[in-house]
């Protein structure tokens, strides 16, 4: 078992005869994962190839997803028409749409968010790296890898990682892996203030998974997510879980403004929410090298094998 | 991106949002023309720096107040010579201060009472919020601390816009009657119109004011713009003002560089924001310094990898720099080209901890033996850390 995807789902990728969704249809493909479509408006009939497979590409996501079963996109348009790809993800019926662009204009994300209010599609980004759900083969292929992570960082495993940043989000899994341990799925859910998924509904996903029976949650400063989702997990979650809050040395005031403070409340600042993790019965992880070890002991804690 | 004052209420008689007449000048030699647009009469002088707290600002040559009343032309005239081409320091500019190079005039108004008005997202509900108050000129995170009930709020839905219903209950809320609350209607509505369609990331006007013959008006604007949207408002992109900014940070944005400039000595090159925060995170955990917050993104060139040691070591207090990288879409072999063309191409003599992981890390570390150079090799973010550290120490 895992989150969102398994091995079986049935990917498109939006965006696959530009450089950078190309590179990483490649990457997805050699980790074993089923690419089934192109979708690129204007270069339908055409076919994307990698070694002996050849993807067929259409004009619109309707026609990927009826012609291949397809029920996941992942989107590398860029920046000025990304809010469209996804919206046309939600008009398909698509079940996820993983919007990897990075620069969307947050009107744009606010308009689409409205938009999807209600929709059958789960969004999970924008600027986010993706969601990698490992596989048994070696250096855990035969997974489903949507996005731009590292695919042999992984181990199928048992723990379950959320994070906003890409890279560490990398760090998490990496460490879990040199452990020995595993990974159920590991989420990337962006770093943008407006996104499709929050913290807390990967947390409530992670929380029903049988197959998970730990979790990492990484935040930032900002925002109150992070908050949001340690208030539920004292309430709902037995499962173990270790955080880490990146930002404990930002300059204030660098990116929210004046008046961002007072909306945001008090819970915005790196130190507010490790007091609420340790409230909430999270395990803090001190330096982000110790984010594995913080899992480990709050396992431990609670009498929980993370193998 | 911010914008000056004069510019935002330039924005805002755009938009139909009314502030007290006013007019800029750059120069001594243009005070006249822009006075002679003004009424007789008390007269604002508002020095144009992007920071705040200018009221209470101290000039490097000893004359106090960025904003001063004057109670006539020829006054404002001559304080604003004290003012243009000196450097102001206020609570947020930094002990640096900022250098004055336009003067704001504006016909001085007769203020009844003060409120408080700005528009931004809230992050909770992904909406716009406009937030409004009964307690204007002052501190709004001291209102909300210690008198929450005097703030109002209204979610507008993205879908239908500003809806009437909202408009009144923030004039209810903020005790607005007759004509004030008519042209206060105006002004919010207007105002909210340029911030959507702008694709404007906060508005502030504080105070907002009412005067004695029932006009709403804009005393004070602040305003700044999702740099996401720029690429569709090159209007917006021509206010910008680059005396405003670090010039390490200009230079790094040529190259598509995140990077903000701190006050430590251990300056740090990352992929990736969430790992460039918890990296200044990890050097003072180990109770260093960080320099610089640098985030090279994803698909970093070795240009780009060169452009960023060259930026940090523009930094005079630099004393070692602690490169971290994690690649996933980045080629750790990229990075190690990168670090050793600059290192060899700027001569560089301080110690370099780099820690290298992912994307074809054996080739790039391969790479940084091959070398030759003194670079110090990190296992882990901890390891590598206490090494930098210990290095400056």
């Amino acid at each position: 078992m895992s989150i969102l995807i398994s091995p079986e789902t049935k990917i498109i990728v939006q965006g696959i005869t530009g450089a950078f969704g190309g590179k990483h249809a490649q990457l997805s493909l050699d980790y074993g994962t089923l690419v089934v479509a192109g979708v690129t408006p204007g270069k339908g009939g055409q076919t994307f190839e990698h070694g002996d497979k050849k993807i067929p590409i259409f004009n619109t996501v309707a026609e990927a997803a009826a012609a291949t079963g397809a029920t996941v996109s992942t989107i590398f348009v860029p920046p000025p028409f990304a809010a469209d790809a996804i919206l046309e993800c939600v008009a398909a019926g698509l079940d996820l749409a993983v919007c990897i662009t990075e620069g969307i204009p947050i009107k744009d994300m606010i308009r689409v968010k409205r938009t999807m209010a209600g929709a059958k599609t789960r969004l999970i980004g924008p600027n986010c790296p993706g969601v990698v759900t490992p596989g048994t083969g070696e250096g855990s292929t035969g997974g489903c890898r949507i996005g731009i992570a590292p695919g042999y960082i992984h181990r199928k495993g048992h723990v379950g990682v959320v994070s906003r940043s890409g890279t560490l989000t990398y760090e998490a899994v990496f460490q879990i892996t040199s452990k020995g341990l595993g990974q159920s799925t590991s989420v990337g859910i962006g770093g943008d203030p407006v996104n499709g998924t929050s913290h807390l509904d990967v947390i409530k996903l992670f929380n029903e998974d049988p197959d998970t029976k730990g979790i990492i949650l990484i935040g930032e400063i900002g925002g109150n997510a992070e908050v949001e989702a340690a208030r539920w997990i004292k309430a709902n979650c037995q499962k173990p879980v270790a955080g880490f809050i990146a930002g404990a040395t930002a300059p204030p005031g660098r990116r929210m403004g004046h008046a961002g403070a007072v909306v945001g409340g008090h819970e915005d600042t790196a130190e507010a929410k490790i007091a609420v993790f340790k409230e909430c019965g999270i395990e803090v992880a001190e330096t982000p090298s110790d984010m594995a070890d913080a899992l480990l002991r709050a396992a431990k804690a609670k009498g929980v094998s993370l193998d | 991106m911010n914008i000056h004052e004069y510019q935002a209420k330039e924005l805002f008689a755009k938009f139909g949002v009314p502030a007290p007449q006013g007019a800029a000048a750059t120069s001594a030699d243009s005070f006249d023309r822009a006075l002679e647009s003004l009424p007789e009469g008390p007269t604002m002088v508002k020095s144009q720096i992007h920071a705040g707290g200018r009221g209470k600002g101290t000039f490097t040559n000893g004359y106090q107040g960025g904003v001063k009343f004057c109670k006539t032309k020829a006054d404002a005239k001559e304080i604003a010579g004290k003012m243009i081409g000196q450097t102001l320091v206020t609570a947020q500019t930094g002990a640096a201060g900022r250098k004055v190079q336009t003067v704001y005039f504006t016909a001085a108004s007769d203020i009844k009472k003060e409120y408080y008005l700005a528009i931004l997202l809230d992050r909770t509900t992904s909406k716009p919020v406009i937030v409004a108050s009964t307690e204007g000129g002052v501190e709004i995170e001291k209102v909300a601390h210690e008198t929450p009930e005097k703030i109002f709020k209204v979610f507008v839905d993205p879908a239908y816009g500003l809806a009437d219903f909202q408009v009144r209950e923030l004039l209810f809320g903020l005790g607005l009657k007759g004509a004030e609350a008519k042209n206060a209607a105006q002004l919010i509505r207007n105002l909210y119109t340029m911030f959507w369609e702008t694709d404007a990331a906060m508005v502030e006007v504080n105070p907002l004011i009412t005067t004695p013959d029932g006009q709403v008006l804009a005393l004070d604007a602040k305003v700044s713009f999702d740099p996401n949207a720029l690429f569709r408002h090159p209007e917006i992109v021509a206010l910008r003002d680059l005396n405003e900014e670090d010039p390490k940070e200009i230079e790094a944005s040529k190259y598509d560089l995140a990077y903000i400039a701190l006050d430590g000595n251990i300056a740090c090159l990352v992929n990736g924001a969430g790992l460039a925060m918890s990296t200044m995170d990890i050097i003072k955990h180990y109770g260093g310094n960080p320099a610089n917050f640098l985030d090279v993104g994803g698909g970093a060139s070795k240009e780009k990898v060169v452009a960023a040691f060259k930026i940090i070591l523009g930094d005079a207090n630099v004393q070692g720099i602690f490169v971290n990288i994690f690649g996933g879409i980045m080629d750790c072999n990229v990075i190690a080209e990168g670090i050793v063309d600059a290192v060899k191409e700027v001569g560089l003599k301080l110690p370099v901890v780099v820690r290298l992981e992912g994307n074809n890390v054996a080739a790039g570390k391969a790479t940084l033996v091959a070398s030759g150079l003194a670079l110090v090799s990190g296992d882990t973010m901890a390891d590598a850390a206490q090494k930098i550290v210990k290095l400056v120490a």
